[in-house]
């Protein structure tokens, strides 16, 4: 399904995950985000980035990787992002919701 | 001579053992397979231990019982790999050169992991079940125990036999109804996972038995420490969950062999090619069964199909042939939900467990994700097949290693 997001229609699932992260905009990202009630500031934007590096790799993310990461401690990615991290940096990232499918 | 060194004597090794023992021409060949324990444990007995549902000597045997003739079975503890030597080093100094290598290493449980998890409280009000010395000491302590709040929790994915909590809070549930005590205790189930299992479909039919049994869940739980004077858990995003009982599944990880060799995850997982197990660390080393990193269940099922699809890939590796990408992550697990009832699931990568009949499509006898009483005998007789059949590397009628899609209900994926 489509959704109107910083004036662009942009791809995403049911659960409102990015369906292609080449569509993928900062202003996309800090109104999803807004979403939350985040306000997007440096530290949001390095974990932001650090997480689509890693997808890029094809590196499957979990909260103890990111807490081991050097970027963010487990402590501040809640802070940063509260109630279930890793899915809501995930969704404002544009990368796909994390799986623990096992 | 050439060598093929089987690490580990587990579920997946002691299954490889048995079954390259066959294959390979022992005039070629040595076989050895490295484990410092002398007891093999039925894992999945550990489930049943605490309940009294099963006596300590069903669950262990001798190791020694179950390795073939033929395969050398040395009982010295592993340091590391040397990767480039193409050696196994043991803490005794002994070097173990090898052409071929199979890490089967498995996953261990790792409260230490968790901050406050271990301390005083350990096997007095917070235990594990993961081990037979835990399994045991909580069967003691369940024996005793007056009520109050039970906590069943899981501290982060992945862990073994991810259906084993969820058993454990069914099964206390009837247990604690038996007792006629179920009124004295509130199980809470404690989760990271957004619902009762990692599959939607399941996770739909498994939330509808935690209420049914009057079992409270909180999810999204990420554990951030125990405060074992104050009996609570607490999470990163400061949630807290009182207890009087915590049965808890601390953090697995994988061995730390794999740290000391260089070739380890985070969580001392080894990187390995989903549909080969040949590992990414170098071609002469394969993984099978929890050691590795593969998106399927840790789980014995998986292990056992594994073992079909590796002992081939080692066959066809030694001859120089291209290995086949045949592994499609089939787990098939019981699920026992108290009452002398089961539910059984069988998944694999791409599909998620649905309804339907088993092993024979149409007729079963057992039944996908549905309870069932033929479900319940299906998994105390699963004891017998592991003993006699399934580490012995003998194949299991009508269930094969890839997972059939005949009948299952796929209608609403």
């Amino acid at each position: 399904m489509d959704k109107l997001l910083a004036g662009n229609n942009v791809a995403v699932t049911e659960d409102g995950y990015l369906e292609d992260f080449n569509q993928w905009s900062k202003e996309i990202a800090s109104e999803i985000a807004a979403e939350y009630g985040i306000t997007l500031g440096e530290d949001h934007w390095k974990v932001i980035l650090y997480i689509q590096e890693q997808y890029e790799k094809g590196v499957p993310l979990s909260i103890r990787s990111i807490g081991k990461s050097g970027v963010v401690s487990i402590k501040e990615f809640y802070q940063l992002f509260p109630d279930g991290p890793l899915k809501r940096a995930s969704k404002i990232a544009g990368i796909p919701k994390p799986v623990s499918c096992i | 001579m050439k060598n093929l060194i089987i690490l580990g004597a587990g579920t997946a090794g002691t299954t490889m053992a048995n079954l390259l023992q066959k294959r390979l021409k022992n005039t070629e060949w040595n076989i050895k397979i490295i484990d410092k324990n002398t007891i093999h444990y039925y894992q999945p007995g550990f489930l049943f231990l605490p309940f009294d549902l099963y006596k300590p000597k069903q669950v262990k045997k001798p190791i020694e019982q179950f390795i073939p003739s033929g395969v050398e079975l040395i009982q010295q503890e592993i340091d590391k790999i040397e990767v480039e030597a193409n050696e196994v080093l043991l803490t005794d100094g002994t070097k173990v050169p090898y052409d071929v290598l199979i890490i089967a290493t498995g996953t261990d449980i790792a409260p230490q992991e968790i901050d406050g998890m271990l301390g005083e409280h350990w096997h007095q009000d917070v235990f594990d079940f993961y081990t037979y010395t835990g399994a045991k000491n909580l069967r003691d302590k369940l024996r005793e125990w007056k009520g109050g709040e039970l906590v069943v929790h899981i501290a982060e994915m992945p862990i073994k036999c991810p259906v084993a909590p969820l058993e454990f809070a069914f099964l206390a549930d009837s247990f604690f109804r038996n007792k006629e005590m179920r009124d004295k205790v509130n199980i809470t189930y404690v989760t990271p996972l957004g619902g009762a299992f990692t599959k939607p479909k399941a996770t739909e039919a498994l939330n509808y038995l935690l209420e049914e049994k009057g079992i409270r869940i909180v999810p999204d739980f990420n554990i951030e420490s125990v405060d074992g004077a104050n009996k609570k858990i607490l999470d990163y995003g400061g949630k807290e969950v009182n207890y009087d009982l915590l049965v808890t599944v601390p953090t697995n990880m994988g061995s730390p062999v794999m740290e000391r060799s260089g070739i380890g995850d985070d969580l001392n997982f080894v990187p390995t090619n989903k549909a080969t197990l040949q590992t990414l660390v170098k071609d002469n080393i394969f993984a099978i069964g929890d050691a590795t990193n593969i998106p399927a269940s840790k789980a014995g099922s998986v292990a056992h199909f594994e073992s079909e699809i590796l002992t081939e890939n080692v066959m066809r590796y030694i001859k120089d042939e291209p290995l086949k990408e045949d592994f499609d992550g089939h787990a098939n697990c019981f699920i026992e939900t108290g009452n002398g009832k089961a539910l059984l699931i069988d998944f694999n990568y791409t599909h998620e467990p649905v309804t339907g009949t088993f092993p024979f499509p149409g007729v079963g006898p057992l039944r996908l994700l549905k309870e069932s009483h033929m479900n319940h005998l299906g998994k105390l007789a699963f004891r017998w097949i592991y003993w006699n059949m399934l580490i012995k590397g003998k194949h299991i009628p009508f269930v094969s290693a890839q997972m059939s899609e005949a009948g299952k209900d796929f209608s609403n994926n």
